[in-house]
């Protein structure tokens, strides 16, 4: 009995503001600063999107408040192009980092990981704290790059080497700029590491009595198996990091060979080699792919399944896919080096290990329709997303069997079919999955329910808005077009194209300005929204067994008891067309 | 029930619209027109695999809307995951195997013996290619001796007389049909060769000497454009393969060859 009372001193809620909403413990809170963190960061990402897409168009348009806000980047209010890839270094570093790596790991899995398992915490609580104020500080850094001598870094998210490592002469912003981008993402990457083994230690040690592995929640495994993906993954970009800022400031030659000379200049280095970076650099930069779309899975199986009103087809398949990718979403790096200059036999197995990760994300997909097969599907604004990231899927997938021929990445390596590629799969789909987990936890988070109407407006500009960005994009890669050109002046088939770039310029105008949407809608129900019942969506995990939003210490000192899995709706005899996990009966 | 005709709507419209289109320019070798047969394999069997999936995902939506009964009972079917597993197994790796012939055509066969050498040095924003001239001999370099402005980018050492008939220029000019080897390598950061009408694409990558053999069979001017982001100037990192045929070849290389004198 004194150990139980020992744990409820341990867990009395704080009562100063300071502790309670900044400096908080309490997984709830630190799951909504992420959520809140990685939605400044969408809006950021997304806005300098724009000013890119506006730049390829219109190269020599002259606007005023361009001058105002980089006065060096954009003398006159026309924007250069070194300033057009700054924009595009920091909206790639951005979204893979702050959104994609944010919201659906760190923001939802820290909001939902311990409710779904019947925990009243994360395993480590402070250092739950540390790492969200240590991701904080990462964005603070990246973002401080736009004001530094220089301004921001122009060498891409992936930051190859020699351009990233040779300072300054390298171009505008890769002196204190870039510097600024390696600290940041350090810091990150140990932000992540302490989330890791929070999430592992948590999964592995805290779940209640009768939550077994195979009764755990779809999205309990994609966090989990994410967990372990950044734990293998940041380790080794934070060495990689090392090295490179190592190689800027130190003088040493990890990634520089001998005999480069740069703006004249002879460069005094040797022994390096740039593809060492690449090979580290997608080490990790595989894996993250996979580490922003498990978590997007895991919500789609869970909502489509609730929504259907029916099992998930194949909960052990799914399962099996699920460790199935993250295991061999180790092996496959090299498919983003086919022209890099690496031994070409490589090629041949990094391509066959990349056709077989084709495999497990084909089983999903079949599953996912297989759950709808015989449904009773209830179109909320959360389904619809849920539905769209399937047919994103579907798409964004699709195009990778073309991408991991490397007889075919010949021609389509870093042209705008890549871009499309990724841009659907790990972007928008990814994002659709953020969607999804907002309008279905909002109502668990914040106590209240989203309003529907405009979420479906919002939910179909989308749609069609993205794929009006990114469809015409597959054209272009077929046309050749290559990636991170800042204008198409100087080349006579890109200039034949421009009417392509200026439609989806014009499209992706039209979707961002449908976001607004999205905000207005938060906002609202934030504050006028329907009080969220303890379980609106008549789902059977957990978090829907507690208040909403759910007391500090989760279950209200009850030690929740398992019975079942997580997807008993419709079962014949049962008094519900669902069953919750919880129901001893 | 909207998003499901919405689904089909953009399904169909995409399936015809990419099946029927092609955005390619036309090839100039026999390894494009390879090419040009495995990327029309990948589309007919993607698009097969895009048209049903996206369909029956439209059909799911359109069909199986609430009505009030319970759906169906089923945890799954164990016969169906091992079916669709191995096909799309011996589907995605089957592909993967027949594009092996292009792949080892450019990268694991050697260039003929008689194929014309051609040094590629790339630097921030610009390319030069040197020709061995009459001598058949690629003169001694020295990094110090580099200099852009004096038309020495490879920095030429004068005092080798085999570089002296050596020929530099900005654009890339090969006789028709005549099988080529570039020994392409960068000065700075990471460039990529790539002309579209090839169906080619090599990273340059510093410290590092990387082959690329090709042949041309249809005279013409093609662009080449870095493919490897490489700094401020990447779009305009801009040089022109010319096809010429091997009379106009010689001529063009007197006329160099004369100027030097």
């Amino acid at each position: 009995m004194s150990e139980t009372s020992a744990t409820h001193v341990a867990h009395h809620a704080p009562t100063s503001f300071i502790r309670k909403y900044i400096f908080s413990t309490d997984h709830k809170v630190i799951g909504i600063q992420y959520w809140f963190l990685a939605l400044f960061s969408v809006f950021l990402g997304m806005g300098l999107s724009l000013l890119m897409r506006f730049h390829m168009v219109f190269p020599d348009a002259k606007v005023s408040w361009f001058a105002t806000l980089w006065p060096k980047g954009a003398e006159g209010g026309i924007m250069t192009p070194e300033l057009y890839l700054s924009l595009m270094t920091m909206h790639g570093t951005i979204m893979v980092f702050f959104v994609l790596t944010t919201a659906p790991q760190a923001g939802f899995g820290n909001s939902f990981l311990p409710l779904q398992i019947g925990a009243e915490d994360m395993a480590f609580p402070v250092l739950n704290m540390m790492s969200f104020w240590t991701t904080f500080l990462a964005l603070a850094v990246l973002v401080m790059a736009f004001f530094v001598e220089g301004g921001a870094p122009l060498g891409g998210w992936t930051a190859y080497p020699p351009l990233s490592a040779l300072g300054a002469v390298a171009g505008p912003g890769m002196g204190a700029g870039m510097n600024c981008w390696i600290v940041s993402i350090a810091l990150f990457c140990g932000a992540s590491l302490m989330g890791a083994i929070n999430f592992i230690a948590t999964l592995v040690d805290l779940r209640c009595k009768g939550m077994s592995m195979m009764r755990l929640p779809l999205t309990c495994w994609s966090w989990f198996v994410t967990a372990i993906l950044s734990l293998l993954g940041f380790a080794v970009l934070l060495s990689a990091g090392i090295l490179l800022l190592l190689d800027r400031v130190a003088g040493t030659s990890f990634f520089l060979p001998a005999g480069l000379v740069v703006n004249d200049q002879i460069q005094n280095h040797k022994g390096g080699s740039p593809l060492l970076w690449q090979h580290l650099f997608w080490f990790f930069g595989h894996p993250e792919v996979y580490i922003a779309i498990l978590p997007g899975m895991g919500v789609t199986s869970q909502i489509l399944s609730v929504f259907a009103r029916k099992p998930i087809f194949g909960y052990k398949a799914m399962v099996y896919a699920v460790c199935g990718i993250g295991f061999l979403g180790f092996l496959v790096w090299g498919h983003h080096m086919f022209m890099s200059g690496m031994n070409p036999y490589t090629a041949m197995a990094f391509s066959i290990l990349t056709m077989t990760i084709g495999v497990p994300s084909a089983i999903k997909t079949f599953n996912w329709i297989g759950t709808l097969w015989g449904a009773k599907i209830r179109f909320t604004t959360c389904m619809l997303f849920a539905l769209g990231f399937v047919s994103l899927f579907i798409s964004g997938g699709l195009s990778g069997i073309f991408l991991g021929q490397p007889a075919l990445d010949l021609y389509f390596h870093d042209t705008y079919f890549v871009v499309a590629h990724f841009h659907l799969i790990m972007g928008v789909a990814a994002i659709f999955g953020m969607f999804a987990g907002t309008f279905y936890w909002f109502p668990k988070m914040f106590g209240k329910m989203m309003n529907e109407t405009i979420g479906k407006i919002h939910f179909y500009l989308t749609f069609i808005g993205v794929y009006c960005i990114f469809t015409p994009m597959h054209q272009l890669g077929m046309a050749g077009n290559p990636r991170r050109y800042a204008d198409f002046k100087e080349f006579e088939f890109m200039g034949q194209l421009l009417p392509v770039h200026t439609f989806i310029t014009w499209a992706a105008i039209l979707t961002a300005t449908a976001q607004v949407l999205f905000v207005i809608n938060l906002i609202w129900s934030w504050w006028k929204g329907a009080k969220a019942s303890d379980n609106p969506w008549e789902a059977t995990t957990l978090e829907w067994t507690v208040s909403s939003p759910p007391p500090f210490d989760n279950f209200a000192g009850k030690h929740p008891v398992v019975y079942r899995g997580p997807y008993e709706y419709a079962q014949p005899g049962a008094p519900k067309d669902y069953t919750m996990q919880t129901d001893p009966t | 029930m909207i998003l499901a005709f919405l689904v089909w709507a953009f399904t169909l419209f995409v399936t015809a619209y990419f099946m029927f289109t092609t955005w390619f320019p036309p090839g100039i070798n026999a390894h494009a027109a390879a090419y040009d047969q495995q990327f029309r394999l990948t589309l007919v069997i993607t698009g097969v695999i895009f048209f049903l999936a996206q369909m029956a995902l439209g059909w799911v939506m359109f069909k199986y809307g609430d009505d009030g009964k319970r759906a169906e009972y089923s945890h799954g079917n164990n016969r169906l995951e091992v079916l669709w597993t191995s096909a799309a197994a011996v589907l995605f790796v089957g592909l993967v195997l027949m594009g092996t012939t292009i792949w080892a055509s450019v990268h694991f066969t050697d260039p003929p013996a008689d194929s014309m050498v051609i040094e590629v040095n790339a630097k921030q924003f610009a390319w030069s290619f040197r020709y061995p001239g009459p001598d058949g001999k690629f003169g001694r370099t020295d990094l110090k001796l580099i200099n852009d402005s004096a038309g020495n980018p490879f920095g030429i050492d004068e005092k080798d007389p085999a570089g002296k008939d050596d020929v530099v220029s900005s654009a890339v000019k090969v006789p028709v049909g005549k099988p080529i080897l570039l020994k392409m390598a960068a000065r700075d950061v990471i460039h990529n060769f790539f002309v579209r009408e090839l169906r080619l694409k090599q990273d340059l990558v510093p410290g590092m000497i990387i082959p690329y053999h090709f042949q041309a069979d249809t005279p013409g001017k093609y662009e080449v454009a870095c493919s490897e982001l490489c700094g401020l100037g990447h779009h305009q990192m801009r040089s022109v393969l010319e096809v010429m045929s091997e009379a106009d070849f010689a001529k063009w290389m007197q006329e160099q060859l004369a100027q030097k004198q």
